[in-house]
């Protein structure tokens, strides 16, 4: 007989209400043993590695990567006793949530069970209306109500009462009907101001509308007596949460919800952007900047990336003109060590390294990881960093020790489809090389028009250090490389 | 007068490579039975403390503050100790609580919420777990003046890490601890990390040389080395009994894990320096010490192995099968005697739990 088991997402760090999924190291079918990680999940305080509390196999996982799931539903579920065959189940369960409606508010809300009477949990936060009494058209959630007890207080003689019965049978969790309310409060029916009453809300509620700035009174509440739960902010509030705004204002049906919703948000400076924030204005208010550009036809380097391309010592590797960038002004570098240091007040520490710092976009704001001594990588090598340096930005799980001791940055913002900038140096650092666009462009070549591969390089760097001589010679030497990357071979 | 900033010395008698170093200060003649019992009580506390982060970690414990990498300077000192001395443990003091026999399960019961500690501290000569940070050593210290008055030879020991001797706490139990010259010895296990804050921050000297401004003695000791530090701390027993005062012994580790399982260091500290550290992982010394002088073969570590798997197993299964207290339980322990404020919420939590009595639910 197959024995299912479900582990549900427990609370690991005192009080945490929810975490998201982060990755799976497990799969449907897959054999597991007690203790064994099977998920990384990320809470507010940390990320952090699930142990499986059985040992069989692997029947389902109920909630997929990226999702936030709150504490108390199941996450998992093992066949502890996989003799025979499991029962029908799917791959990875998205969550119910997401079978109707629009997809933002599948995205805001995917969890699972959606229920906002049960979102905040029976222990946190009074109930409104006296303890104990439950309106009859309150939906069930299925969770025992419990009195609120401030800590301390104890219980009050003859305030008791007691409480309603445990349902024989818990709701299943996959599925519950109480979904609903949030895929209907998408387009919730504005209330006029002539009626509006005070908000009911919930204090977490509350904090989170503050955080939003998000004004309650605008929102028409599905939850007990009215009251706005969670859900409702999240869905009158689509511009938070992961969801940008381009996507928030292109999703279908959504297309006039930026320009109804409230006149202005306040969007939290937490994370990434705290810390880019602060990093930018040290930078930009201690070292004096100068940029300087250049443009440079890269007509022969993007041949050189082709037939980079098949030598089989870049088989599987990624090639692109980021590659010989790099090389570029590793080999730059080399021929004037002084861009490749930093200001310490009494004196100039000149680095005989180089940590290369690429600025990257990722989901959660900009970062810029390096590669330590890269300069001491081969090309192949070097293609290879890169290549892992950006999947491991992408995935989110840049190390601190590869963010920390960075030396000279690039930032490639060519990506965006933009030619130049006046970037802004990493603290510690005194150049910075933005690699603009490769455009098709009328160009003087061998003295008559062409068509070429143009692009244009940016280098600003902390004048305190650098002169413009120096960073004109780095910038040109680049250039030359990049427009006869036979050059390099000359230099190294 | 200038700062004395000399490399700290380092008391080692075992390298990370298992290479004996000999001191004739601080003499340890042990038998093969002995080291081999020193290796198993390492390797059993490390799958111990394995165990407890995962059920953590699967919500069957509400925290737990890992040891992982102080096993050597837990059971070094601990298995220092006799029996009728008294220790005063902070709350990451497994190693010593298995030195001191009181049952794992039994600190595991403090951590699911089902006990204030299940253990009689009289009995196993070990205080409860504090968690305030530092307060133990004042508690320490008044209990070393206690059995100093009644003129007994035991000795007392107080746990605690570096970041408490930041407290107040710290400092004010070793100015009387010196002063009234108490049988005690002060165990500093220096993990060079307090939560998130690096010793460089807690401290401009190494932590043992504040025992000089005090006016008693103070070493260090290779922390990750269960020789030095059974060596170390049997002398500072002996000074304490003899009547010669408290000594400080800064055990130098790291804490490889996190500060507790709500805690997330790879936020804070780079890979690199935990790298370095695995380099003189407390256990493996010992095996390589053991394979080394042919103390023991591939039979031994299997079957120390397969001791602690037992262990894990068993402290797993004990762990889920820890009843729940019966709610009433909460207001035995509130006073020794009768109070009338606690009586009258018994009472009426006693009415409140009859509501239930015919749905069965209490």
């Amino acid at each position: 007989m197959s024995e299912l088991k479900q582990f549900k997402l427990p609370d690991v760090g005192e009080g945490l209400t929810e975490a998201d999924i982060v990755r799976w190291l497990v799969k449907v079918g897959d054999p597991v043993e007690v203790n064994q990680i099977i998920v990384e999940i990320e809470t507010a305080k940390a990320i952090v590695e699930l142990p499986c509390p059985y040992e069989g196999v692997v029947a389902r996982l109920h909630a997929a990567e990226g999702e936030t799931v709150d504490v108390g539903l199941p996450i998992i579920t093992i066949d502890t006793d996989p003799t025979t065959p499991t029962p029908p189940s799917a791959g990875p369960d998205t969550g119910s949530a997401s079978g109707t409606g629009s997809a933002v508010a599948a995205e805001l809300h995917p969890s699972p069970v959606a229920d906002p009477g049960t979102h905040i949990g029976p222990t946190v936060g009074p109930t409104p209306g006296p303890a104990g009494s439950s309106a009859p058209d309150e939906p069930d959630s299925g969770e025992p109500k419990r009195t609120p007890v401030l800590v301390g207080y104890g219980v009050k003689p003859g305030a008791t009462h007691r409480r309603p019965r445990k349902p024989a049978h818990p709701q299943p969790v996959d599925n519950p009907p109480a979904a609903r309310p949030i895929l209907e409060s998408v387009q919730p029916a504005r209330p006029q101001p002539a009626e509006l009453a005070p908000a009911l809300a919930k204090p977490p509620v509350r904090k989170l509308a503050k955080d939003l700035g998000v004004d309650l009174t605008m929102i028409a509440g599905t939850g007990p007596q009215g009251s706005i739960t969670r859900a409702d902010l999240q869905a009158s509030a689509p511009l938070t949460r992961g969801v940008s705004r381009t996507e928030s204002a292109d999703s279908a049906g959504n297309a006039g919800l930026y320009w109804t919703t409230q006149r202005e948000e306040r969007v939290a400076v937490k994370g990434v952007r705290k810390a880019t924030a602060a990093a930018m204005v040290r930078s930009a208010f201690s070292a004096p900047h100068v940029t300087e550009f250049l443009q440079v036809d890269v007509t022969e380097s993007m041949a050189a990336v082709r037939r980079l391309r098949e030598l089989p010592e870049f088989e599987g590797v990624k090639v692109s003109p980021l590659l010989l960038v790099a090389k570029a002004l590793l080999t730059a570098v080399a021929r004037h060590p002084m861009i490749n240091s930093s200001w310490d007040e009494e004196t100039i520490v000149v680095k005989h390294y180089v940590n290369l710092g690429i600025a990257a976009a990722t989901e959660r704001g900009l970062i810029v990881p390096n590669i330590k001594d890269a300069g001491t990588l081969t090309l192949p090598g070097l293609a290879r960093e890169l290549t892992t340096l950006a999947e491991t930005a992408r995935a989110g799980r840049t190390s601190l020790e590869a963010l920390t001791g960075g030396t000279i940055t690039i930032t490639n913002v060519g990506v965006f489809g933009i030619d130049a900038g006046t970037p802004i140096l990493t603290p510690g650092e005194s150049a910075i090389l933005a690699f603009g666009q490769i455009r098709d462009l009328p160009w003087v070549h061998e003295g008559e028009i062409a068509v070429r591969k143009v692009t244009t390089l940016s280098l600003s760097f902390d004048h305190r250090i650098v002169d413009g001589d120096l960073g004109s010679a780095v910038l040109r030497d680049v250039g030359a490389m990049l427009q006869d990357p036979l050059r390099v071979l000359a230099w190294t | 007068m200038t700062l004395d900033t000399a490399q700290p010395e380092l008391i080692q008698l075992l390298t990370p490579e298992g290479e004996r170093i000999d001191r004739p200060d601080y003499p340890l003649d042990l038998t093969p039975d002995e080291i081999r019992d020193l290796y198993r009580d390492l390797v059993n506390v490390r799958r111990i403390d394995l165990e407890a982060v995962a059920l953590t970690r699967q919500g069957e414990l509400g925290i737990w503050a890992s040891l992982l990498g102080q096993e050597a300077a837990q059971i070094g000192s601990g298995r220092a100790l006799r029996p009728s001395d008294m220790v005063f443990p902070t709350y990451r003091e497994h190693g010593v609580a298995w030195c001191r026999q009181v049952e794992p399960i039994k600190l595991l019961g403090l951590f699911r919420g089902v006990n204030h500690s299940g253990w009689d501290p009289a009995e196993h000569g070990f205080h409860l777990y504090t968690i305030v940070i530092g307060s133990q050593t004042l508690h320490a210290t008044g209990y070393a003046m206690g059995i100093q008055r009644d003129g007994s030879d035991d000795a007392t020991i107080a746990y605690f890490g570096d970041g408490a001797t930041s407290q107040g706490d710290v400092n004010e139990a070793f100015v009387w601890a010196s002063v009234f010259n108490t049988p005690i010895v002060f165990f500093c296990q220096n993990n060079q990390w307090a939560i998130s804050e690096p010793l460089e921050k807690q401290s401009r000297i190494p932590l043992y040389k504040r025992a000089q401004g005090f006016g008693f003695p103070g070493l260090r000791v290779d922390g990750n080395d269960v020789f030095a530090c059974l060596a170390v701390t049997r002398k500072a027993l002996a000074d304490a009994r003899s009547g010669q005062g408290p000594t400080l012994i800064e055990a130098f580790t790291y804490r490889m894990g996190a500060h507790t399982t709500t805690d997330d260091p790879t936020r804070y500290r780079l890979d690199g320096e935990l790298e370095a550290w695995k380099l003189k992982d407390p256990i493996e010394r010992v095996k390589a010490y053991l394979v080394k002088n042919q103390l023991a073969g591939a039979d031994f570590f299997a079957d120390v192995e397969a001791q602690a798997k037992q262990i894990g197993s068993d402290l797993r299964k004990a762990c889920l099968e820890l009843p729940d207290p019966p709610p009433q339980a909460m207001f035995e322990h509130v006073y020794a005697t009768e109070h009338s404020l606690i009586t009258a919420e018994q009472s009426a939590f006693a009415d409140y739990l009859s509501s239930f009595a015919d749905e069965g639910v209490s």
